[in-house]
Formats: C-alpha cells, sequence, structure tokens
C-alpha cells in the first residue's frame, strides 16, 4: 500500500515504523490526481500535489465547522491570532471562506485580536533597550497584516490583563439556560434575510467591516503600555518559581483577556488556532498537570465554560506539518516571535517535556499525534460541567473536583505565613481552586503579586461563603420535608 | 571528487532566530571525495553556520523532531530525507513548527 514504510501494522503487531523514500531526485506522482508532482507527504505514505493539498485543506476547515454546527450564521466571531503559524493559517482559511460564491460562503462575521505578550519573555533590560525596539517592530508589522484583512481588529497587550474586572471568572449568563434555535432552521433563516435585502435594494452588509483599532481598555494604538505596567507584569511572571507555572500562568492571562475583548464587543465566539500537535501535546501535558478531568474542555472543539462565550478549536484536526507547508505554498503572512524561554537550558517546564517527547516518538512513529489526538476526540464533556450551578474554579471556571480531605494533603507543604493579613494568606485560595489551580497556585509568588482582579474575586467569594455559613441554619433545603422552626 | 555545490540554505518558522535571524543564506559547499548529500549539509551547517544552541537544531545527525526540511519546494521524505545528493543551485528550507502558532 505505502511505500514509504516498511510494513503495514495491523492489530496487533507493533505500530507502523517508518521507512524513508529510497533516494531519487524525480518526486512521485500525486495519490489523489496521479498528475501533478508531488510536493507534500500527508499521514503515512500520502504524497499530494501542491493542488490537491490546497483543496485537502480547505475542505478540511469547512468540514470542521460544517460537522461541528456551532457557529450560526450572522454570528460575531472573534478569531486570536498570535502571528504563529496555525492561527495565521485559520485567518486565511476563514478569509477564503467568506470569499466565495454566496450557496457555499462562510456566513459568520470575524474579528481579530493580537495579544502581545512580549512582558512575559524576560530578557536583559526587557523595559528598555534592544528588546523594546524589538517589541514595537513585532507589534507595528501584525497591526500592518490585520489591516490588510479589513476585518475590525483590536491591539492588546498582556499588561492590560492587570486592569481586568473581577466578573472576568465568573460564568457568563446563558449558554445552558436557553434552548438554542436548530441549526438547520437558523441558516434558512438567515439565507431568506439576505434574499429580502437584496430584494429591497440594500447592498447588503458585507462582514468585512473598516479596519479599526480598539484595545479593550478603550482604544489604545499600536504603542507600547507604560513602563510601569511591563514592570507589574514582570514582577508577576518572575514571582513564579517554575517554568511549568509561567506558562501556566500566561494562558491563564491570555485566555481571560481574550474573554473580556469578546464580552465587551459583543463576540460570541473565539476561535483559537492549536493545531492538532498542539492539541495532543496540550493533552498529554494538562493529564501531568493534573487536568485529567477537564481534558475535554480543554483540548475539544468547543468549550463552553464561561457560559456566555465559547471558545472553537477548528484547526485542531491539522498537523503542524500540514499548516507549515500550506503557508509556504500559498503565502500566508507570519510574525514569529520568540516563545517563553527560547533559550534558556538549565530548567524546562512540563509543556516542553511533553512537545519533546511526543515529538521525538512522532518521528520513529509517525501515527503517534493522530492516535494521542483521536483518543482525545473520544472524550466528551461530562453532564456536570455544564450545570451552572455548579462550584467554579477561580482560575481555569471548570468545575470544583476536589472533596474536603484532599485539603489536609496539601496543607504540610503550604509555607506557613503570617496570619496577620487574613484574606491575602496562601490558605484563603486553596479552597477556590480545583486541584491542578492548588499545583500551580502552590508554585507562584506570594498572593500580592498576583493580578488584582484574582484578589477581588478571591475575596468576594470568600465574603460569600461566609455569609452563607453564617446564615445558613435559615436557608431552606430542598429535601428537608418542612421548614424548620416556627 | 565531487565539484563545489552552490545552495540557498532559508530558514523559517522561527529557526531563523538561531542564525542571528537571517533566513536566506547563499552557500557554496567545497568540493570534497563524497558527494554532497543531506546529512553532509547538516554537519556543515552546523560548523559554518550556526551560531548558538546547536541542540535546538539538530538531534544526533538529522535535525531535531518538529524541523520541517523541504528540497527544492517538496518534503524531503519523497526525496530521501538524509540520503538526497544535492545538486547545483538546489534551494533547501527548514522550517520549524515547533512554540506555537
Amino acid at each position: 500500500m505505502c511505500e514509504a514504510s516498511g510494513r503495514c501494522g495491523g492489530c496487533g503487531e507493533a505500530p507502523v515504523r517508518r521507512r524513508a523514500a529510497p533516494a531519487c531526485s524525480r518526486p512521485r506522482p500525486c495519490v489523489k490526481c496521479g498528475d501533478g508532482p508531488a510536493a507534500v507527504v500527508i499521514r503515512i505514505g500520502d504524497a499530494f500535489c501542491r493542488a490537491c493539498f490546497r483543496e485537502y485543506f480547505v475542505h478540511k476547515f469547512r468540514a470542521m465547522l460544517g460537522k461541528n454546527r456551532v457557529i450560526f450564521p450572522g454570528e460575531k466571531v472573534l478569531l486570536a491570532l498570535s502571528g504563529g503559524m496555525a492561527s495565521s493559517a485559520m485567518l486565511r482559511q476563514v478569509q477564503e471562506g467568506l470569499s466565495r460564491e454566496t450557496a457555499k460562503r462562510l456566513r459568520f462575521v470575524p474579528g481579530l485580536i493580537y495579544i502581545d505578550a512580549a512582558a512575559a519573555v524576560p530578557t536583559e533590560g526587557a523595559v528598555c533597550g534592544q528588546s523594546l525596539v524589538q517589541r514595537e517592530q513585532t507589534l507595528t508589522r501584525m497591526e500592518a497584516l490585520l489591516q490588510e484583512t479589513g476585518f475590525p481588529y483590536y491591539l492588546a497587550s498582556l499588561e492590560q490583563a492587570l486592569e481586568l474586572p473581577g466578573s472576568i471568572l465568573r460564568r457568563g449568563p446563558g449558554g445552558d439556560s436557553e434552548p438554542s434555535p436548530s441549526y438547520k432552521a437558523a441558516v434558512e433563516g438567515f439565507i431568506q434575510q439576505q434574499r429580502q435585502e437584496e430584494a429591497n435594494g440594500d447592498g447588503g452588509t458585507s462582514p468585512a467591516g473598516l479596519g479599526t483599532q480598539d484595545g479593550p481598555a478603550g482604544g489604545s494604538h499600536a504603542h507600547l503600555p507604560a513602563a510601569a505596567r511591563t514592570e507589574e507584569l514582570l514582577r508577576l511572571f518572575d514571582a513564579a518559581e517554575t517554568l511549568t507555572a509561567k506558562e501556566e500562568l500566561l494562558q491563564m492571562l491570555r485566555s481571560h483577556l481574550l474573554l473580556h475583548t469578546a464580552r465587551t464587543q459583543g463576540y460570541t465566539k473565539v476561535m483559537t488556532g492549536e493545531s492538532c500537535t498542539r492539541v495532543a501535546i496540550k493533552l498529554l501535558t494538562n493529564l501531568a498537570l493534573g487536568r485529567g478531568a477537564f481534558l475535554a474542555v480543554d483540548t475539544g472543539f468547543v468549550d463552553s465554560r464561561h457560559g456566555d462565550v465559547t471558545v472553537v478549536r477548528p484547526m485542531r484536526d491539522y498537523m503542524a506539518k500540514e499548516i507549515a507547508f500550506y503557508n509556504h505554498f500559498f503565502g500566508v503572512p507570519t510574525v514569529i516571535t520568540p516563545p517563553l524561554h527560547a533559550k534558556r537550558r538549565e530548567k524546562t517546564s512540563i509543556h516542553r517535556l511533553m512537545e519533546n517527547f511526543l515529538l521525538g516518538l512522532q518521528v520513529d512513529f509517525p501515527s503517534t499525534i493522530s492516535t494521542v489526538y483521536r483518543t482525545g476526540e473520544k472524550l466528551s464533556v461530562a453532564p456536570a460541567e455544564s450545570n451552572g450551578e455548579l462550584q467554579r474554579c477561580l482560575l481555569c471556571l471548570c468545575a470544583l473536583d476536589i472533596a474536603g480531605e484532599e485539603e489536609l494533603a496539601l496543607e504540610p507543604t503550604l509555607v506557613k505565613e503570617d496570619t496577620g493579613n487574613g484574606a491575602e494568606s496562601r490558605a484563603a485560595f486553596i479552597p477556590l481552586l480545583c486541584y491542578s489551580c492548588r499545583l500551580t497556585f502552590k508554585e507562584m509568588g506570594p498572593p500580592a503579586t498576583l493580578p488584582p482582579y484574582v484578589r477581588t474575586e478571591a475575596q468576594r467569594r470568600n465574603c460569600r461563603a461566609l455569609m452563607k455559613q453564617q446564615i445558613q441554619e435559615f436557608l431552606l433545603e430542598d429535601d428537608e420535608e418542612e421548614p424548620g422552626g416556627s | 571528487m565531487a565539484a563545489p555545490v552552490s545552495l540557498q540554505v532559508e530558514f523559517g518558522g522561527g529557526a531563523e532566530l538561531l542564525f542571528d535571524g537571517v533566513k536566506k543564506h547563499q552557500v557554496t559547499l567545497p568540493s570534497q571525495p563524497e558527494p554532497w548529500d543531506i546529512r553532509n549539509l547538516l554537519k556543515w551547517i552546523k560548523q559554518n553556520l550556526l551560531k548558538e544552541r546547536p541542540e535546538l537544531f539538530m538531534q544526533g545527525e538529522s535535525v531535531r523532531p518538529g524541523i520541517l526540511v523541504l528540497i527544492n519546494d517538496a518534503d524531503w521524505e519523497l526525496m530521501g530525507e538524509l540520503d538526497y545528493k544535492l545538486q547545483d543551485q538546489d534551494n533547501v528550507l527548514f522550517i520549524s513548527t515547533l512554540h506555537g502558532g
């Protein structure tokens, strides 16, 4: 079947091990059309030519959206762009999808957001000098890229996460309470509406609005935030003891900023560009971090933990290799920035370890990543997750999965602090967090360095818990037969 | 004796950060007894172009997992990977797919 692999493994045999094709300078013909010269090898042995590859790539995106039917016509969708390859490919797919003839056109209204997280990468003189210049350059290039698309865009910086309101940590209204109209009905309604608009001589508003610039805080142009803010953020990241905690912190701040922009600008969906490779790595990393209960929300196509804003991952079926080839063949612009601690050699994070492990395995066993991915696909969100009444973790907004006894196991490991500052002590936060967030929290700095919105919300929840305890005896329980007392 | 081979070596996806940020390199490989193949080219790159952290680009005698190699805009898996014999005016592109998107 495939010449590239030595033998095809059936069930029970060893996984297919890759053998390199014999050295020859003449590429083989495409396996799909048999016509053009093959340019890229997808999966284990399938060599596609450029044209067939492009068709395959575009089809996958539309199939992913069509199969899952969560994005309704006319809906406002925020595309989270990092400048990296996967999110840039996602942007290109959205552009192509929106520009097709009416029948096959994608039907949502996109907006773009770029979060400048350069402050999380400490370099010598991070707040001044060469790295500031680089940061400005990256921002300018990114803005040019966003402007070219013609969609409304937002440039945010991670420093803005320090100004978020505490309400960001609360689940929004809607999502599970109202019944959503059926997808088919929504599409039909939308098409009818469009036909009416055309009949009325209304040119029809194209989804591509004018390029506007706006930040969640209301309108900062592409210049850097105040140095004091950057320093505060640097302190926050510095206080995190391990690289793993820093990565988790970065992800948390980024997702909260995304959520905030979506909420304030009226977007009900957010699309993130996580590739299959990234999803598989995240799956195993999260297992190692203690987030096994939330794998489905963390890596699934739909993530509705926030209630009113749903996170969607349309690129999760694409291998990183396919994305890289697509971007190269079809000129998708990217703005690559060095990631968190790109060059540090001494310590590493669980994320980096897992990446090296999976990618290393993938070289010799090319079905590794897709196997992990497909296993993850079988996970579905627990019914309890969609229940809005449940207690939720302060940081990750997943259902609290810890019973009371677990706290005792963690207590001896908490550093003894001054019980003088009550609400600010670490122990006050612990009951509000899920298992993995407790582990991460343990490795972050003292609570005083945490972003203000986290502290505010924690205080609020603790106050409410205290209040509830105080009036507990006066509350009617559902399973009581008679109201207590006379 | 193999004649000197003139190549364009390019880096993308972040790999250029290991090469002083320079994406395109025009190189001429000196003549040597064995013909030039990708394996030797990698050794040559490690000795002559790589400015820092070789383990971020290479692993053993091949590239680090996560780095794609394109020979004349085609997947190197179609060309024999490390055994592909380089020809004059070939274009070799290394794209890093590590760290995000």
